[in-house]
């Protein structure tokens, strides 16, 4: 493997919630190690300067710069045979504590029990950015694999040594290395005793070709499935500690707004610890009902400005650009050839403008956060997915070093980016730091859906132009605020320009699965279905017709073979589909609909996604995820929509904002391509983006209506 | 604030605390059994389900005062020893969960769907768990584990039926 093979993600500028948090830089003292450690031994894994810059946080601000070597995992042989790996990245249902003990598994030939990750624990894991971007695999399950293999390398050389024969007669399996021609054999603890070895992972070393593998590209279940189906896990919001207090903070009654006064008095009579600092204003008791009756007697004065609805919002994204002004990065303009020019020669052109609302995560376990100081000495558990962010965060708010501060991330009740930020840790800590105890704060449903941040919302405005025979010449691309991941075309058109327009936001705004991509690719493909039933050609045809990525043109191919594309269809029935290229994977979805020519109810009957993300690491996680994906998808592109006026969120409550449900779900069906010969990347993200514009061009296919807002049917067919 | 006396999973408890209070709560803060999870506070997601009597319950919408004296199970009670519940166990050979904070409330409502109808057809399950959220979105999976589940304890009764 050298650098070029090794698969880069690029941070996408829309990541608005990221404050460039300083890189930690270990100072890796040998002794330090073995004394939290034990004996045995030690291979750190050293990041290329080329996978620093993105990893490390530094990729913008430090572009250009030369960079410190810095370490991003490592893994622990104990005299015991017990092997620990340690990564800053988090578990958040991706299935990474399982496809990622795979990988050490594989190049160690030990059995994958005998591995124990130790994750997102900002004392004994490295620094790590944090868990987005579908990036653990491209990045880390490289990593771990040639810290393995590293570590196995070491072992072997001991036996050899040891029986004075030549490393290369030696057979390893099973945590063992055998000598056949000697019949002899010795196990990894017992070549360990006594040693205090390190070693840093060599520039250049042989992995095994995906093609040989035996314990990654298998199926192997959830490793800690067990906890989890007997309700023994601790997810950050089951966190206890003696003596530990419930937190509640008291909520502005809109976005912005400045606290005037607050009156504390009566809360404190009841026997709450009640903070007022600032614009904060929280209280602590020993149950959550105390605490938040507490928080109900706190008579508190609030001033704030009007702000905008859902009614004037694309309105207003289209007016407050912030050209020249994005505070988010360059370089998300794209000019080839002469767009103009094109445009006025072809021979057809359309143009067409596209509208995505703010959604919510809704992660179902709301952020969490347990604190407790000892002295000066701050830990927190919570759920995020960046425990080195929020430590940076906690270091921010309350003016003291990051090494006061540890935090730890439980694996927790999902994120999908939506958990990128350290709200609740900072409230806890605060609180704890009054009551002089532990102090737990988790947001109710309602908190969530207000307090947190969402997707953002986008109008995206589409020109193209188009030959007689199908062939694209010119397109114009303007995304207003939604993002720029997936804004490029991956369709050869000579003459393009791509634009992304940053907004100034009127609801908080952050990072979410997939990001933008989904609604670039809704655009895009909703777009390219248009042009099509322009210039009379199948979509699909028309589709390879302006393609010529290999890899794209194969998921389309696939997933049209699995789907039946080209089949006659009865009335009512639709077929649509969607898809692209995002995070490094290759993704094409297609949809069958229903709808009822009475009630004009539609009815997502099948949905078939093709995707490939190289090797496959865990055929049956991967499915999983494109499952997840389809069932994600269907919220944001049928009904998802965040409702807000003059800073207010109307719809923050389950039974207000809707989510898929069992009822919703159409027949799922997943085409996975498994190239041994590329690199693994991740597949978190990528299959969400082609479920949107294939049911609206489904919805099209049935119906003659180009709906062209997502979500597409809130309200039903006949209202869209 | 009284003393209310609870049975659950076949333990006594006795707690102090206000009627009204959520069973939830007092499961989660005064118990410290927080496999039953907290996602809405108002019954629309499932997380919280237990069984009060056999009969799934979202316990963050159950007042504590009113199940006293009553039989209670959670996900704690429901393997014996190691002995898994076929449909956890069906849940974990299916790998029907990603962060798996829906599952122990999607397992007692499928336990409680089972024990009402021991072969339920895909569009039985739908209509019954369609109260459970799960937002990772592994519904697919979960109707799977449920049809497996309920195999296999079809099975386990019919060969203990036969060795009668």
């Amino acid at each position: 493997m050298n650098d070029k093979s090794q698969a880069q993600v690029p941070l996408e500028p829309e990541r608005y919630e990221l404050r460039a948090a300083s890189p930690y830089h270990f100072d890796l003292g040998r002794r330090d190690f073995f004394k939290f450690l034990g004996a045995g031994l030690v291979v750190v894994s050293a990041l290329r300067p080329a996978v620093i810059a993105q990893e490390s946080g530094g990729g913008r601000q430090r572009r250009g710069e030369s960079l410190p070597q810095e370490i991003n995992a490592w893994l622990h042989i104990g005299e015991n045979g017990k092997i620990t790996v340690y990564t800053g990245k988090v578990e958040i249902g991706q299935n990474i504590r399982t496809s990622l003990s795979q990988a050490v598994a594989e190049e160690l030939h030990v059995p994958i029990e005998n591995i124990e990750m130790v994750m997102g624990d900002t004392q004994l894991t490295p620094f790590d950015m944090g868990t987005f971007g579908s990036r653990t695999t491209p990045t880390m399950n490289l990593q771990l694999r040639r810290v393995a293999s590293a570590a196995r390398d070491v072992l072997v050389n001991l036996a050899a040594a040891q029986w004075k024969t030549n490393a290369q007669h030696l057979v390893v399996r099973d945590g063992k290395i055998t000598d056949p021609q000697n019949r002899r054999s010795v196990e990894y603890a017992a070549l360990l005793q006594g040693q205090q070895l390190t070693e840093t992972l060599p520039q250049e070393d042989p992995l095994i070709p995906a093609a040989n593998w035996t314990v990654a590209g298998t199926s192997v279940p959830k490793v800690d499935g067990r906890e989890f189906v007997t309700g023994q896990h601790r997810y950050p919001s089951d966190q206890t500690l003696p003596e530990m207090l419930y937190g509640k903070v008291l909520r502005p009654p809109a976005f912005d707004a400045t606290l005037v006064s607050a009156e504390t008095q009566k809360a404190e009579q009841m026997g709450a610890t009640v903070v007022h600092d600032g614009n904060f204003v929280g209280a602590a008791a020993p149950t959550t009902q105390l605490a938040e009756a507490a928080v109900a007697a706190i008579h508190a004065e609030w001033k704030s400005e009007p702000q905008i609805s859902n009614k004037e919002l694309f309105d207003y994204l289209r007016k407050n650009t912030m050209e020249g002004k994005d505070p988010t990065g360059d370089g998300d303009r794209y000019d080839t050839g002469s767009v103009d020019q094109a445009m006025g020669t072809a021979d057809h052109q359309l143009k067409q403008t596209y509208t995505v609302q703010y959604i919510a995560h809704t992660p179902l376990e709301p952020r969490a956060a347990l604190a407790k100081w000892d002295g000066d000495q701050l830990t927190v558990w919570t759920g995020t997915q960046r425990p080195f962010g929020v430590r940076g965060q906690l270091a921010e708010a309350f003016r003291i070093p990051e090494d006061k501060i540890r935090v730890l991330m439980p694996d927790m009740g999902s994120g999908y980016g939506g958990k990128h930020t350290g709200e609740t840790a900072i409230e806890a800590a605060r609180l704890a730091r009054a009551a002089k105890r532990p102090v737990k704060v988790v947001w109710t449903r309602e908190e969530e859906f207000t307090w947190a941040y969402f997707r953002p919302a986008g109008v995206i405005d589409v020109m193209s132009g188009v030959r007689k025979d199908g062939t694209i010449t010119a397109w114009e691309f303007h995304n207003y605020n939604s993002g720029s991941a997936g804004i490029k075309t991956y369709y050869e058109i000579p003459n393009q320009r791509i634009v992304f327009h940053a907004v100034k936001s009127p609801l908080r705004q952050g990072s979410y699965r997939a990001l933008a991509a989904t609604a670039n690719h809704f655009a895009r493909e909703s777009h390219m279905d248009e042009l099509a039933h322009t210039v009379k050609m199948d979509p699909l045809e028309f589709r390879l017709k302006n393609l010529k990525n290999e890899r794209l043109r194969a998921v389309f191919e696939a997933a049209a073979k699995q789907f039946g594309w080209g089949k006659s269809k009865s009335e009512g029935q639709g077929f649509g589909m969607g898809g692209g290229y995002e995070k490094l994977g290759n993704v094409a979805t297609f949809a069958e609909i229903n709808v009822d020519k009475e009630s004009g109810d539609v009815k997502i009957v099948r949905l078939v996604t093709a995707f490939e993300c190289g090797a496959i690491v865990n055929p049956d996680g991967l499915r999983n995820q494109l499952e997840g994906s389809n069932v994600q998808g269907l919220g944001g592109a049928l009904f998802e929509a965040i409702q807000f006026d003059n800073g207010k969120i109307l719809n923050d409550r389950l039974s207000q904002y809707r989510v898929p449900r069992f009822s919703d779900l159409p027949v799922i069906e997943t085409v996975l391509l498994d190239r041994k010969d590329i690199p693994s990347v991740g597949a978190g993200e990528c299959p969400l983006i082609g479920v949107a514009p294939a049911i609206a061009n489904a919805i099209f296919d049935a119906t003659g209506k180009r709906l062209c807002a997502l979500p597409l049917i809130p309200n039903g067919l006949k209202a869209a | 604030m009284s003393t209310i006396h609870l049975a659950i999973n076949g333990k006594p408890y006795a707690v102090d605390v206000d009627p009204q209070t959520s069973l939830l709560t007092v499961l989660r803060e005064h118990l410290d059994l927080t496999g039953s999870k907290y996602g809405c506070g108002e019954g629309q997601c499932g997380a919280c389900t237990v069984l009060i009597e056999g009969k799934a319950q979202r316990s963050c919408i159950t007042r504590v005062g009113s199940v006293a004296e009553k039989k209670i199970t959670t996900i704690e009670g429901l393997a014996h020893g190691d002995r898994l519940h076929p449909v956890q166990q069906a849940f974990l050979d299916v790998g029907a969960m990603q962060c798996a904070y829906c599952t122990s409330g999607m397992i007692m409502s499928a336990v409680a769907l089972l024990q009402k109808n021991p072969n339920p057809q895909p569009n039985e399950i739908v209509d019954f768990m369609d109260g459970n959220v799960c937002r990772c979105g592994t519904y697919p999976r979960i109707v799977s584990a449920i049809q497996k589940a309920a195999k296999a304890t079809r099975e386990t009764a019919a060969a203990k039926g036969g060795s009668r």
